[in-house]
């Protein structure tokens, strides 16, 4: 039998060697260019190396546009982004296994995070800084409804299971001229634990007007109620069944029948403009270094066309890093994320909300100060 | 077998079955159109779905013929009947979802399989295009290796089990905790292997190998049980006959026990292959996710088919402005799927082969 | 055995060969490499998980404490190892006995063939059929369990609206498993020795009883290990397991409304990604948890079997 076996093996092996060695890189490699990719990126230089960084899988589309659009005007340099999450995404960055890192909320000190990434950075405090801005759509399904006007209060006493037919008055009185069925009202929520959840009962619970009693979380506080796990598992379940209603990243929300929040005295469709626009609203946290553009969003605004429903990702890099092309490679790749040509590739390709000129030049300014030590 | 064994009454009562009236060859035909028509009725009628009406079709068939048996030939045969008929629906009921789920893989995913698929990976690919080049090498690559390791030690760990540590505490105490291992979750090894690789080069390890690591530690336990299984079964008058012509006692079981066991421990093998080649969890942790195409198992990371199918299926990008339809990603997911469960059809045919090719001639059926 | 052979000039006691010792050698070191190896993953989780014992009571919410995080998690996990199991072991040896007793050779070989590549699909593709084309097909099955068997507390309902239940996620599994129990059982059946069957026809045996008499006697241990198998990867399954199933923490007998406890791997699979140190030193003892259930289970199982055995002559 070892000689069979091992007979067994070889076979395959040379023909897996042979493989190997005839199949080198993929057909699209050496040529520069691929369909849809930007031209050029803004960093000046050409670079080369590997930069690996990751967190947030809802930066993940948009990372795949960044990081064509800056291969692309960098052949030599390959870029990875791992979307093992946030919290994984932040103890990779502080443990070194990361460059940089993405997630979905912005560092605390609450298990020491803040002061374990500045320790991580040689001392200095980390850049945090928002690169993909996203509002959160609240998504239905009811035959023959495609919109509905709704306030916060109500969608908190809808998700807390207070209001349970679609017929209910609340709905029906902020709904003139629309038929509304006697349906059972189904919330989802995110099995998962994740910003999409933090962001939306953040929301609930600070512009609710008291409906909703529990404290911001990524995981959902209630027991019991459909759940579904990720972004498309909570559209497959939403379109799964009938009287459902979730929350779900805007640009995947294709199919569903949207709510309109009320803000102020209008009521405002989930877009791209109205997040990026409640964004630049919003109040930076107190005590943050200047680097650290962590921001506290004001889900109560009263600006005409803001979307409060929204969720900010942050990029957590260090100011200085030892070895001088690691810092090169981050200060290309996030100087050409913050920047227009990135924004609007992250639009384009990720449904992202582009950052409001004030914040993306002061972000600029940020991470084109990174250099090596 | 002694023929000095009185004969039973029973005997006679078998012999005089012989005479005992037989339903005929074509009763079982007679009755399965009957339930199909009966069924097909009711779902006309109650307008239940396709599903629905063949579950009674084959309910209906199931209780009908052992009934009309029982009548006829009596219990005996009425329980083989019946037995049979158990058989051929669970045989029956299995196929449904098996047909659909395959369907439903090709259906999805042989639109997006061309040329460019096969070819390109993902580098600088947004939007739609791109391929699975580099997650294809990078599951063939750790899939092997993690082969590589896991064959030898659940080989030799069945050998120990069966030739050598009977009674013993060792063997005891193994062929428990192999059970337990069955019941690692994925992620778990993952993480585990994870710890173990950065404890030895520092945190930013990322490394296809890793990924390997991990998966042995999931096929370990199909191998071990399968090929245990499958060398218990192999006669002791083999081993004996070998003994007795002074041949070694490894020399026995490298040629005698493991050539006879051979097919079942191939089935084994490629059963804990295809247990694992599909595992996504323990790969993102460890092998973590790239664009590019990665050969070297010990340096940088490799993409994989399952991460790649997760990860087009988790982020799958926005439909182009004006355009209908799912997002790109969707359609390479289906795609990548389908891929994978071709590399282990073919894989299942190799080693079917090379069983039948390698195994001695017994009386087994297949 | 002839008397007239001359004396052998080796003494009858053993002789160890070189080749011997070290091919006994190489099986011992691989048996104990398992050890280690789980020692390893023991090890890991018990260091890492320790401190998820005590964490911060924010960190379990919506429960108070780890035992109370933890048990609806157990019991979910058993749920639905204990359903799919119900649902796969029939299933298993039905076909097992299918491809090697009943049918024609001719179909037999491709549908083992069949069954074993539903071992390869991705659990990430068993998740998305479970959860797009399964749970909404599933629902009226759903329906008229909860109006005509309603009183059970399996089917107490209300029936979900969207199929993401229990029962769906225990089919899926079900269904994952089968390949596994299916390709060992038919292996084990099909090594039945030739002349136990004959024997049994000849006697007069109709094939059913054959099959009692010669071929489940043979197979039973080869059966109860497929089982285990399958029951490891039943409770030990992540993705497709959090893609189906409509998790919260809580405790229910019932498998068709849209509240079911989650499973601990998917648990893990869900919180991981997001989660804090604190979190993951919490999902990482849950998993140690996992282990402890696993091992308790396979227990129990080989207790029950042992007693069992006893009695049957192999």
């Amino acid at each position: 039998m070892i000689r069979t076996s091992i007979r067994r093996a070889v076979v395959p092996g040379i023909a897996a060697l042979a493989l190997a060695l005839t199949g080198c890189g993929a057909a699209n490699d050496d040529s520069g260019d691929n369909g849809g990719s930007t031209d050029s990126a803004s960093a000046g230089a050409s670079l080369s190396g590997e930069l690996a960084g990751g967190g947030a899988s809802s930066q993940e589309s948009a990372q795949t546009a960044w990081r064509a659009g800056f291969q692309s005007a960098n052949p030599d340099v390959t870029i990875t982004y791992d979307a093992v999450g946030s919290g994984t995404g932040r103890e990779n960055f502080i443990s070194k296994a990361f460059s940089f890192a993405g997630s979905d909320s912005y560092l605390d000190d609450d298990e020491g995070q803040l002061s374990a990434a500045a320790e991580r950075c040689g001392g200095e405090d980390a850049i945090e800084v928002p690169a993909y801005v996203s509002a959160i759509a609240i998504v239905f399904n009811l035959p023959g409804i495609d919109s509905l006007n709704l306030d916060a209060k109500t969608l908190a006493q809808i998700f807390d299971g207070k209001i349970t037919t679609w017929d209910d008055p609340a709905i029906a009185a902020l709904n003139d001229g629309v038929d509304l069925p006697g349906t059972k009202i189904s919330p989802v929520h995110r099995s998962d634990d994740s910003g999409t959840t933090d962001n939306f009962t953040d929301y609930l619970s600070k512009a609710g007007d008291g409906a909703w009693s529990h404290d911001p979380d990524g995981v959902w506080p209630i027991k019991g109620g459909e759940a579904a796990e990720g972004t498309s598992g909570m559209v497959a379940a939403v379109k799964g069944g009938e009287g459902t209603i979730g929350y779900a990243d805007e640009s995947q929300a294709g199919g569903l029948g949207l709510v309109s929040v009320q803000v102020g005295k209008e009521f405002v469709a989930p877009s791209a403009e109205g997040a990026a626009k409640a964004l630049a609203v919003s109040t930076p946290v107190e005590g943050r270094a200047d680097v650290d553009m962590a921001m506290d969003i004001d889900r109560t605004t009263t600006e005409s066309g803001a979307y409060p429903v929204l969720l900010a990702s942050y990029l957590i890099a260090c100011q200085t890093y030892d070895d001088a092309a690691e810092a090169d490679l981050v200060k290309g790749f996030l100087s050409y994320i913050v920047s227009d040509e990135g924004q609007q590739a992250a639009a384009e390709q990720a449904g992202a909300a582009p950052l409001e000129a004030s914040l993306a030049e002061r972000a600029a300014g940020i991470v084109g100060a990174i250099s090596a030590k | 077998m002694s023929t000095t064994t009185p004969l039973e009454p029973d005997t006679f009562a078998i012999s005089a079955n012989l005479a005992q009236p037989r339903l005929p060859r074509w009763a079982v035909v007679l009755v399965g159109v009957i339930s199909l028509g009966l069924a097909g009725l009711v779902t006309l009628l109650t307008g239940w779905s396709l599903v629905g009406g063949l579950v009674l079709a084959i309910l209906l068939m199931v209780a009908g013929l052992p009934t009309w048996s029982l009548l006829v030939e009596g219990r005996r045969a009425a329980a083989d009947r019946f037995a049979t008929a158990l058989v051929w629906a669970a045989f029956a009921v299995v196929l449904v979802p098996l047909v659909w789920l395959i369907w439903m893989v090709v259906d999805h995913g042989l639109s997006a399989i061309d040329r460019e698929f096969l070819t390109y990976d993902m580098r600088n690919v947004v939007g739609s295009g791109g391929g699975i080049y580099h997650a294809l090498w990078g599951t063939i690559l750790v899939t092997l290796a993690a082969t590589v390791i896991s064959v030898p030690i659940g080989l030799f760990t069945a050998i120990y089990l069966v030739e050598y540590g009977r009674g013993k505490r060792l063997a005891r105490a193994t062929t428990f905790l192999v059970d337990v291992m069955t019941g690692i979750p994925s992620i778990v090894a993952g993480l585990f292997a994870l710890s173990l690789f950065v404890l030895i080069f520092g945190p930013a390890i990322r490394i296809g190998f890793g990924g390997a690591v991990a998966l042995s530690l999931l096929m370990i336990p199909t191998v071990v049980r399968s090929a245990e299984e499958m060398l218990r079964l192999v006669p002791n008058d083999l081993r004996e006959a070998s003994y007795a012509l002074g041949i070694p006692k490894w020399r026995t079981i490298v040629k005698v026990v493991l050539p006879t066991a051979l097919g079942g421990i191939i089935t084994g093998v490629v059963l804990a292959i295809s247990r694992v080649i599909g595992e996504t969890a323990p790969l993102l942790v460890v092998a973590g996710a790239t664009d590019s195409v990665n050969f070297n198992l010990f340096d940088g990371r490799m993409m994989t088919l399952p991460v790649y199918i997760f990860s087009q299926y988790s982020s799958p990008g926005v439909v182009p402005v004006g355009m209908e339809g799912d997002p790109p990603g969707y359609a390479r997911a289906w795609g990548a799927a389908l891929v994978l469960i071709v590399i282990v059809m073919v894989l299942n045919l190799v080693a079917r082969i090379i069983g039948t090719y390698f195994a001695p001639k017994t009386d087994r059926r297949r | 055995m002839s008397v007239t052979a001359p004396p052998q000039p080796r003494p009858a006691k053993a002789v160890v060969r070189p080749g011997d010792r070290i091919f006994a050698g190489a099986a011992r070191v691989a048996a104990l490499t398992i050890m280690l190896a789980l020692a390893g993953v023991f090890v890991f989780l018990a260091i890492e998980g320790l401190p998820g014992l005590s964490a911060p009571a924010h960190i379990y919410a919506p429960a108070e404490d780890f035992w109370s995080y933890v048990g609806p998690l157990v019991f979910g996990t058993i749920l639905a190892a204990v359903v799919a199991l119900i649902i796969a072991v029939p299933f298993s040896i039905g076909v097992a006995l299918f491809i090697s007793h009943y049918a024609p050779p001719r179909i037999a070989a491709p549908v083992a063939y069949v069954i074993d590549l539903l071992a390869a699909v991705p659990s990430v593709v068993y998740g998305l059929w479970g959860g797009l084309a399964l749970a909404s097909a599933i629902r009226p099955v759903m329906d008229w369990l909860y109006e005509n068997l309603g009183f059970l507390p399996f089917f107490a309902g209300p029936p979900s609206v969207t199929g993401r239940t229990m029962l769906t996620a225990g089919i899926v599994l079900a269904i994952m498993i089968v390949p596994i129990t299916t390709a060992i059982s038919r292996e084990v059946f099909a090594q039945t020795p030739r002349l136990h069957e004959e024997a049994a026809m000849a006697l007069g045996a109709t094939r059913w009883e054959m099959i009692r008499l010669a071929v489940f006697p043979y197979a039973r241990s080869g059966v109860i290990s497929a089982v285990m198998l399958g029951l490891g990867r039943a409770l030990g399954e992540t993705m497709a397991v959090a893609m189906v199933l409509s998790a919260s923490p809580v405790v229910t007998l019932n498998l068709i409304s849209d509240t079911n406890p989650a499973t601990i791997a998917s648990n893990i699979a869900s919180n991981y990604k997001e989660a804090t140190p604190d979190k993951q030193a919490l999902l990482i003892a849950t998993g140690l948890v996992l282990f402890a259930v696993t091992f308790a289970v396979n227990f129990a199982a080989r207790w029950v079997i042992g007693r069992s055995e006893r009695n049957v002559a192999r």
